[in-house]
């Protein structure tokens, strides 16, 4: 630890270098920061690795079929989870959809001086009490006050525009439907809080600018504000996607659990993620290592939505910079 | 004495008749206040057609309170209150009848930080058209606004990067593009040059020079030579505290030769020689 002294004769000078400790605890703390870092990698490696060793004699005995098969039957030992797949992404991206609408609509709403700040902040701290509520307590709200809310409605879709796919099945009560409004309110907070942050990062004097140029509120909003939060828009709907594909106790009460692939929002239908909350308590044997190997679609997914859209962000912010 | 004791408007230094005529804009501005705060008083000036009206005084006195006035920028500020008129073109722009949105397509504005959109270049100069539902052909009247504004060679071969990936002064330079993009019929101009090196200055001065030809021009500045190189017209704004707060005022206004050189007013002469500032 040898640095250097620039002393000076007079010793006036207050300038001296950094102490020992000072530099101990600088190797300290950054070494500390390594290492937690390294921690998170390792212990991710380390879930993949423990549950890929659970698998293994699944994924030997079923291989890719696994993937492509929509049967899951513990007694004649056939599994497969393409109906999951469907199921999860289905109601993943059509939740997206809906808490995006109305996601980016709070966010709009609190950040671009509809409300006062201290009304704004109250609608805040309330959206995000959204998140706070536990999943089983969606999953009984959604029981007991979202279906039979529904019934009438999907009935008169069912009868009158029947022919339009996603309204081609009668109700069934727990179906993709209920589930998927359920998952979308769950999702909301993390598209509105990230958008949020998003709208309330741009500059003033972009708002300024926009003005400037003549827009009115409305044009400031759509062709300046929105085109400027992009990249925080689409952080907000990648956390989101992420945040739908893994939710399971909710999912698990209204989805159904049904090995169906439908359009329909009225049929019953299963998750990744509820799949394996309903089906583990009773697997055994081959069935649990059949699970095991639907965890890792299920990881694989989620890690492959993360990583792309990062990617999209990293490309777009570099166009930005040049 | 403080400088600042000394408060008395100078109310008939300006707008002498024949400058009216010829005025774009002609404000009679009693009084500015930002909530119970009185920032500025007792301010009549002419923007004159075609030339370079030039605001100068002690930071604080008003200069961009004012210049903000005059397209109704400062209307984003809740707590902003005029009294008085602000004729453009012979219509009072606070009358009841009159949209803030309508003006600020007419009179342009570039601020003191250079604040493109986060959109490609092309874009950025186009923003205005398209707002304004142009018809034409935009890539020409892109590229001109770009050369006007002295950017065109520099950015002719990347018009769809991100206007935000230029240098300061480019960014500048490309607000100025997007401003004048639609041909507005006044320019406002708040300190352009202040955040920005001496180069980008001179370039934005002579791209100003340039544009009076078909503009009307106002620009605020805090730098006095600047006001020298470019102005016809000096607005000269101080401030007073005899009334408890700090409240700005126009002190002097005529010919940039006049102002410097023959100042009637003592503040201004004593602002002119570098007394305070
Ligand atoms: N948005 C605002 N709210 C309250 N006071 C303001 C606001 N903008 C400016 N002021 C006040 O008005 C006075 C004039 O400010 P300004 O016009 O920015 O002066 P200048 O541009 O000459 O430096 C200052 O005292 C300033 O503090
Ligand atoms: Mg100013």
């Amino acid at each position: 630890m040898s640095s250097t002294d620039f002393k000076q004769d007079s010793g006036r000078s207050a300038s001296r270098p950094p102490t020992t400790g000072d530099i101990i605890a600088d190797r300290v703390f950054r070494g500390g920061a390594y290492a937690a870092g390294a921690l998170v990698v390792l212990l991710l490696i380390y879930i993949l690795w423990e549950i890929g060793f659970r698998a293994m004699p699944a994924i030997e005995r079923y291989g890719f079929g696994f993937l492509t098969s929509a049967v899951w039957d513990p007694g004649q030992e056939k599994f497969g989870v393409l109906a999951e797949i469907w199921g999860t992404l289905y109601s993943s991206v059509l939740a997206l959809v809906i808490a995006a609408f109305f996601g980016v609509g709070v966010a709009i709403f609190l950040t671009q001086d509809f409300l006062d700040a201290r009304l704004a902040q109250v609608f805040r701290t309330v959206i995000e009490m959204l998140a706070a509520i536990p999943s089983v307590v969606y999953g009984l709200w959604g029981i007991y006050v979202v279906i039979p809310a529904l019934r009438p409605v999907a009935g008169f879709l069912n009868e009158t525009f029947g022919w339009f796919p996603m309204f081609s099945s009668s109700f069934s009560g727990p179906s993709m439907a209920p589930a998927v409004i359920v998952l979308a309110i769950m999702v909301l907070p993390t598209v509105a809080a990230i958008s949020q942050d998003a709208f309330s990062l741009i500059p003033y004097k972009t708002k300024e600018a926009a003005f400037g140029m003549g827009t009115t509120r409305w044009e400031a909003i759509t062709k300046v504000m929105i085109p400027t939060a992009t990249s925080g828009i689409f952080a907000s709907l990648v956390l989101g996607f992420g945040r739908a594909l893994g939710e399971t106790m909710a999912l698990a009460m209204l989805i159904g659990n049904s090995n169906q692939i439908s359009w329909s929002l009225f049929s019953p239908a299963n998750t990744l993620a509820s799949l394996l909350a309903s089906q583990f308590p009773e697997a055994s044997g081959i069935e649990t290592q059949a699970l095991m190997y639907a965890a890792i679609v299920l990881l694989v997914i989620s890690l492959a939505v993360n990583v792309v859209g990062t990617l999209i962000m990293a490309m777009s912010s570099k166009q930005k910079v040049g | 004495m403080s400088v600042l004791d000394i408060a008395r408007p100078a109310t008939d230094y300006v707008a002498p008749q024949k400058t009216v005529a010829a005025a774009a804009i002609d404000a009679r501005i009693s009084e500015i206040h930002y909530g119970k705060f009185l920032a500025v008083r007792d301010t009549n000036i002419a923007i004159e057609k075609n030339k370079i009206t030039g605001f100068i005084g002690p930071s604080g006195c008003g200069k961009s309170t004012v210049l903000r006035s005059l397209n109704r920028m400062n209307d984003l500020i809740p707590s902003f209150r005029l009294e008085g008129q602000v004729q453009f073109l012979g219509q009072d722009i606070y009358a009841r009848n009159i949209d803030p949105v309508v003006v600020r397509r007419h009179i342009g504005m570039v601020f003191q930080q250079p604040n493109p959109f986060s959109m490609s270049i092309f874009e950025n100069v186009a923003f205005g058209l398209r707002l304004n539902r142009y018809k034409g052909d935009y890539k020409q009247r892109v590229e001109y606004a770009l050369r006007r504004a002295g950017l065109w060679d520099e950015v002719k071969d990347k018009l769809k990067e991100n206007g935000l990936a230029l240098s300061g002064g480019q960014q500048q330079r490309l607000c100025i593009a997007r401003a004048i993009a639609t041909e507005p019929t006044v320019l406002l101009m708040d300190e352009p040059c202040s955040a920005l090196d001496p180069i980008a200055t001179r370039i934005i001065e002579e791209l100003m020079l340039d544009l009076k030809k078909d503009y009307t021009v106002a620009i605020v500045t805090h730098n006095m030579q600047q006001a020298m190189r470019v102005a016809d017209t000096t607005a000269f704004f101080s401030v007073d505290i005899s009334r408890g707060g700090r409240t700005g005022f126009l002190c002097e206004a005529g010919d940039t030769e006049q102002i410097f050189h023959d100042p009637k007013q003592d503040l201004t002469k004593r602002y002119i020689s570098g007394e305070f500032s």
